[in-house]
């Protein structure tokens, strides 16, 4: 069969061409990739455009090698004046990508910022009929239902999660005291690559993962967003859960393909940025930040970078010399500008409204303290600054100071800064407490001096009392000798005319300890001091407010300590306590080291319901719950029927404990679900007979008493 | 204190300071219930006197007895101010809740049929002008067997019988027409002696009454439905029952028959007083004391002791402690403290 039959049998139009058409078509782009055009150039007289040609000329050069003479920049005059724009032809594409990446936004002067784009993309976008004339609905992907947020609040025990993370599983349980936590879900294999965390009101849980971080929520723990953060190392949270900041060793890159690069969350300003917040319920970045340049290349970051005040309205950022005020949703520098603080070492929120003496604002103020070191010819200071006026509210002088921390009350009506000093001789080393009464009028600041030098201190929760960890530093230091003080303070409040003065009072003092860790019961009274070091890990269980039968006359002093019980835990490395504050948990994580690793579960009495080894065990968080709903009146009721509620929980207990208890009780619930329906048809006749019993109750008293007297004669 | 011969029957007056009791030796006393001082005594009967019971204004006291006659006495003077003449010996008397009626039981004995009377009260003058007929007779059916002991269902609108063959019966008050019968003795074991031998009444409302019967169970039934509600077993033949205002418990009483003690292997009599749950049935305690069968029990109208008398001729009174109100049931505990949250 010759060819020209061939062609005669086949019609062309049965040919399917669609494939070579794609691979030689012609694109409209061809090589347009090197050209771009300039806009917003300054408009001029044709006199002054040699000067502007060799300036724009050397600033479109620093992206590469433009094209020779006319080919590679052309700015159109016309009428004797310049045009505002004008196009350039680079030799590479590559560099035409590059200035559109370096120069678009390019502030030239006070007035001119230059747009540069390519010139294919002013054809695609720019000509009619390109873009559609009519709008468009964007498509708005599918709700993605992940359940209640908060269910597990809704648990009719108010028994509390806890993550338990070993190998490579993290598991989320409920806490069932001394019986086997019961999962919440499955526990999930490589759920994380580093560590897992819940957000402050436990709403969210997150997963670091080599691209970023993935956060978990609702019943199921389903997949709810993604961030994504290359290399991601270390995240933290707003307090309202409002904002999640990420920090990776890696500056963001943005994708080479455009089609990726599309998708990236990050624009060309946050190039090379390691800092990142974003905001956590949509998962859009908030703001990307470079690190400060003093903390480049630090092996130990200082975490977390980005402290926030107490209602995520606004977060603060520490440079060198100043710290830096971003008011949310905006992050925008507050007043636009830094706030400078020379040398400043460290600064801290309020962790709740300031009600500063004299302020009207309902929530309380906004307030940061700072503080400074000693220099040639100024004494170090600490500061309190109101926020956003940044008044400065009161500061204090110190002198021989080598080192402060700053304590705030949980209800920020104090700020306990402990200032440790050197002598003279600067051998050894002693501590103040300087308390800052920030309620007060013109915040009073009193000071507590010591002999020793404190390694701990914490306030109790909701309450002026707090316990100091210290030490005699007589410059002998073998580390075998126990030698450390644990103090427990009240402060006495006396009024001398207008003003008050504080006497801190210790209370008690128990001596030559190795304990070095202090953790509060949430809701204060109970707490925890533990030695938590190389090998004899030991807990403590104290009551700070004990009623024994002597002080039950003695109402007003209630500052009793007594130790619940004491503990050895030799591979300890961590302890936390569980929201409500019922439990403590202890473990020993294969992260720190190998020994023992597994971990055990307290009662806040020290009575230990679990211990558990479990090979490679790494953490144990409980899931932390928003602030109670309960008002003062509502707790004080909860306070007086404790014993009926307790009873609810007794049996529930009871059912746990075993299956043919349970089986009686639910018996007996049945039965008397019964009884009272079956009674309730009697009611109305029961009540009416009542009240007649009441009046002869009353009778039968009155004859009592005549019989009594009766027994006398 | 004691009869000289085993009680047959203890009461306590409406307001809970007196308690009244007779036994087998013919002569009824009143107590002050606070401090077991004896008030005085009712003296006239010939014989064992089966029953006693008190109007609610603890103004007239009626007894019944095997010399086949029944007597009203005043409470505050202990004078006989009427008698009632039968054929057979009375097994028991009630007041009716108003105090205007008082029922006999008349044993089958003596070639009569047994029957429960109702006579009606007067109390004008000096209570000695009654009524010797009586206004109501209802004689025992013919396919049931004699009634051991019957009482007042609330404001008198039934009465309550219990038959020797563990059924109760159920009469129209005014009428004494019969309503309804109920097997509730002598189907929980296979005891062949299942007399009913006790009936007492819920003290709140009258609206339910327990059963006690010699078949060693005790039942709970209520009036209107007449179902028998819950079931209380015990290891002895019972002779009383009662149901304790305030807590949700019954007590019941028994033991060996004196007659039957040296005639069993066990030497423990299960003289105890026990104290059962009354919704979950539960045996929750037991109180020692009496050294014979306990006869009759009852409860103090305001639920904090109870007095028992026992075939030992003693009558035990006891008040309830602390840990006896304190008890309660895991799901009793859990109710109160739902309740409590809801307020």
């Amino acid at each position: 069969m010759s060819y020209s039959e061939l062609e005669q049998e086949i019609r062309l139009d049965d040919i399917d061409f669609s494939d070579l058409e794609a691979q030689y078509s012609v694109s409209a782009d061809f090589g347009l990739d090197n050209y771009i055009v300039v806009d917003g150039a300054p408009v001029t007289t044709e006199n002054k455009v040699p000067v502007l040609t060799k300036v724009l000329k050397k600033l479109l050069s620093t992206a590469g090698e433009l094209a020779d003479g006319e080919d590679g920049f052309h700015m159109p005059v016309e009428d004797g004046e310049t045009k505002g724009f004008l196009f350039a032809q680079y030799k590479e594409p590559e560099s035409a990508r590059r200035a559109i990446k370096q120069l678009n936004g390019k502030q030239l002067d006070k007035k001119h910022r230059l747009l540069v784009n390519a010139l294919t993309d002013v054809e695609k976008y720019g000509l009619e009929g390109n873009i559609p004339e009519s709008f468009v609905e964007p498509e708005i992907p599918p709700f993605k239902e992940h359940g209640y947020l908060k269910d597990w609040l809704q648990d009719e025990q108010g028994r509390d999660q806890a993550l338990l993370h070993f190998s490579e599983t993290v598991g989320i349980y409920w806490n069932k005291k001394k019986n086997d936590p019961e999962p919440v879900i499955e526990p999930r294999k490589g759920f994380t690559s580093k560590y897992a965390k819940f957000s402050p009101k436990g709403t969210y849980l997150c997963s670091i993962h080599p691209q970023g971080v993935q956060t978990w929520g609702g019943p199921e723990f389903q997949s709810m967003q993604k961030f994504i953060h290359n290399q991601v190392r270390l995240i933290d949270f707003s307090p309202n859960e409002n904002y999640l900041v990420t920090l990776s060793p890696v500056g963001i890159q943005l994708p080479e393909n455009p089609a990726e690069r599309e998708h990236f969350p990050f624009k060309e300003e946050s190039i090379d940025h390691k800092l990142v917040v974003w905001n956590l319920k949509t998962g859009e970045p908030a703001r990307t930040f470079a690190l400060p340049p003093h903390l480049e290349g630090q092996k130990e970051m200082p975490w977390p970078l980005v402290k926030w005040s107490f209602d995520d309205k606004y977060c603060a950022r520490q440079g060198p010399n100043a710290i830096a005020i971003y008011e949310t949703p905006s992050f925008q520098l507050l007043n636009k500008k830094l706030v400078e603080v020379d040398s400043i070492v460290d600064f801290e929120w309020a962790p709740s409204g300031v009600q500063l003496s004299g302020s009207k604002s309902e929530t309380g103020d906004h307030v940061l303290s700072y503080w400074t070191p000693e220099s040639s010819n100024q004494t170090a200071r600490v500061a309190l600054m109101q926020i956003p006026s940044t008044n400065i509210l009161r500061t204090i002088n110190l002198f021989q100071v080598s080192d402060c921390k700053m304590h705030w009350h949980d209800e920020s009506k104090y700020l306990c800064v402990k200032v440790d000093r050197h002598t003279k001789s600067g051998k050894t080393i002693f501590s103040n407490l300087e308390f800052f009464k920030t309620t007060e009028r013109d915040i009073p600041v009193e000071k507590l001096e010591l002999k020793d030098v404190v390694i701990n201190f914490a306030w109790e929760p909701r309450s002026n009392r707090f316990i100091t960890i210290s030490r005699l530093d007589d410059g002998n230091n073998n580390p075998s000798i126990p030698k450390n003080t644990i103090s427990f303070y009240t402060h006495e409040e006396t009024n001398k005319g207008k003003a008050t003065s504080s006497k801190y009072k210790c209370f008690q003092k128990v001596e030559d300890k190795f304990s070095n860790n202090i953790l509060w019961a949430p809701k204060g009274r109970f707490v925890v001091i533990a030695n938590i070091g190389k090998s004899n890990g030991e807990i403590e269980f104290y009551d700070c407010s004990f009623e024994d039968d002597n002080k039950a006359n003695n109402k007003t002093n209630n500052n009793n300590v007594k130790l619940l019980k004491s503990e050895k835990y030799g591979g300890m490395t961590n302890i936390s306590w569980d929201p409500s504050g019922r439990f403590v948990s202890a473990w020993s994580s294969s992260w720190i080291h190998n020994i023992e690793n597994g971990y055990k579960l307290f009662e806040f009495t020290g009575n230990l319901l679990r211990d558990d080894t479990i090979d490679q065990f790494r953490e144990f968080i409980w899931r932390p719950r928003p602030a109670s709903l309960l008002s003062a009146a509502d707790r004080k009721k909860v306070r007086k029927n404790l014993r009926e509620y307790s009873a609810q929980f007794d049996e529930a207990d009871a059912m746990e404990a075993d299956a043919a208890t349970r089986e009686a009780i639910l018996l007996r619930r049945r039965l008397l679900e019964e009884w009272r329906s079956y009674r309730s048809k009697y009611a109305n006749q029961a009540s009416e007979k009542n009240e007649v019993q009441a009046e002869i109750i009353e009778e039968i008293k009155e004859e009592i008493i005549e019989e009594r007297e009766e027994v006398i004669e | 204190m004691g009869h000289e011969r085993s009680l047959t029957q203890v009461k306590y007056n409406k307001e809970g300071d007196l308690i009244l009791s007779v036994a087998k030796d013919s002569s009824a006393s009143i107590w002050y219930s606070s401090n077991g001082e004896r008030l005085g005594t009712l003296e006239g009967h010939m014989g064992t006197i089966w029953s006693i019971d008190v109007d609610s204004d603890s103004i007239l006291c009626a007894t019944g007895s095997a010399d086949v006659s029944a007597k009203l006495w005043k409470v505050s003077t202990g004078e006989c101010v009427f008698t009632y003449q039968m054929k057979s010996p009375i097994r028991r008397v009630a007041f009716s809740p108003n105090n205007k009626n008082l029922l006999a039981v008349t044993d089958k004995v003596m070639g009569q049929p047994g029957s429960i009377l109702v006579f009606d009260i007067n109390y004008e003058g000096d209570f000695t002008n009654q009524n010797a007929e009586p206004s109501l007779v209802i004689n025992t059916r013919e396919d049931a067997t004699k009634v051991t002991v019957a009482g007042w269902s609330a404001n008198g609108e039934y009465i309550i019988a219990g038959h020797d063959d563990g059924y109760i019966s159920k009469y129209d008050g005014k009428t004494g027409e019969f309503i309804q019968t109920v097997q509730a003795h002598g189907i929980h074991n296979e005891e062949k002696v299942v007399s009913v031998t006790d009936i007492q009444f819920a003290p709140e409302d009258k609206s339910y009454f327990i059963t006690s019967s010699k078949d060693k169970c005790s039942t709970l039934i209520d009036v209107e439905t007449f179902d028998v509600m819950k079931v209380y077993k015990a290891d002895a033949p019972m002779n009383t029952a009662a149901i304790t205002p305030i807590k949700n418990f019954v007590i019941l009483g028994g033991g060996q028959e004196a007659r039957n003690v040296t005639t069993t292997a066990e030497s423990q009599g299960k003289f105890e007083a026990r104290f059962y749950h009354k919704i979950f049935v539960d045996e929750i305690g037991r109180v020692k004391g009496h050294f014979g069968p306990l006869n009759t029990i009852a409860v103090h109208p305001d639920g904090t002791g109870y007095a028992s008398g026992g075939e030992d001729g003693f009558i035990r009174v006891h008040n309830f402690d602390k840990s006896y109100f304190d008890f309660e049931y895991d799901a009793e505990r859990t109710e109160r403290a739902i309740a409590s949250g809801a307020t």
